[in-house]
């Protein structure tokens, strides 16, 4: 199917790239379907609305700068994408990231993650109940001192 | 807005499904028990709030991406393999 993208105009995406967000994301409730892309630029991702190609939202899997991150979040946030604690291997986990004019202080929102259930492609954002997880961690800064303990 | 005034262990019912109790009030600070049905979804206000702010800054995105190796000189980022959606999403080339 053709989808027109922010990043990249219209291009090509395969039918099952397509999730679907039965609530929406916090403040863009009216928006539910989505398609999940590769970016150009690794690590990152597209969660690009189909509707809007202007709507669109940075991803990055969190355990690239936060090895310890584990998904904590209610069983009924888990329930409405058809889901459960037990079926963790099936549950993609992504935070959404902003990006500021300065590059360099970009950040991920590890306390509302993106869930998705890759075997209904269901997705909705969640929020963390593990306090720990803020809303603007500096990814450049936290992946800078997971490679230092590694060295 | 309407406005009541509750003691300890009183409670008001919201409709006919909702229903919030003064479990404990200690200093400044009020606990709340909250029943309701598992789909309506109960958030502190302000980490709902936060969130949807972060959200609409998030939504403004440039579509040209800065590469993170780029702040990182040196220290190769690890470039997981290209159509990572694909394997993630369980898409293989063959079926496609």
């Amino acid at each position: 199917m053709k989808v027109n993208t922010k990043p990249y105009g219209t291009i090509e995406v395969d039918d099952r790239q397509k999730i679907y967000f039965p609530y929406g994301i916090l403040g863009f409730e009216t928006f539910r379907e989505f398609v999940l892309l590769d970016a150009l630029q690794q690590p990152f991702y597209w969660l690009q609305s189909m509707e809007v190609p202007e709507i669109a939202f940075v991803l990055i899997n969190p355990q690239i700068f936060q090895p310890e991150y584990r998904l904590e979040v209610a069983d009924t946030d888990l329930e409405e994408i058809d889901t459960n604690k037990e079926d963790s291997e099936n549950i993609l986990t992504f935070a959404i990231v902003t990006i500021p004019e300065n590059h360099s202080k970009m950040t991920a929102n590890l306390q509302g993650p993106i869930i998705i259930n890759r075997q209904n492609r269901k997705g909705r954002q969640s929020i963390s109940l593990n306090p720990k997880w803020k809303i603007r961690h500096y990814i450049l800064d936290e992946l800078s001192r997971v490679r230092e303990e590694v060295c | 807005m309407l406005i009541l005034a509750r003691k300890e262990n009183e409670s008001i019912i919201i409709g006919d499904q909702i229903e919030i109790s003064i479990v404990n009030i200690k200093g400044d600070q009020v606990k709340l028990g909250i029943k309701a049905p598992r789909e309506i979804k109960v958030y502190r206000l302000e980490v709902y709030n936060a969130i949807q702010e972060e959200n609409k800054a998030a939504a403004k995105a440039k579509a040209e991406l800065p590469e993170l190796s780029v702040f990182l000189p040196g220290k190769a980022i690890q470039k997981p393999a290209t159509k990572e959606v694909s394997s993630k999403l369980d898409i293989s080339e063959s079926d496609r």
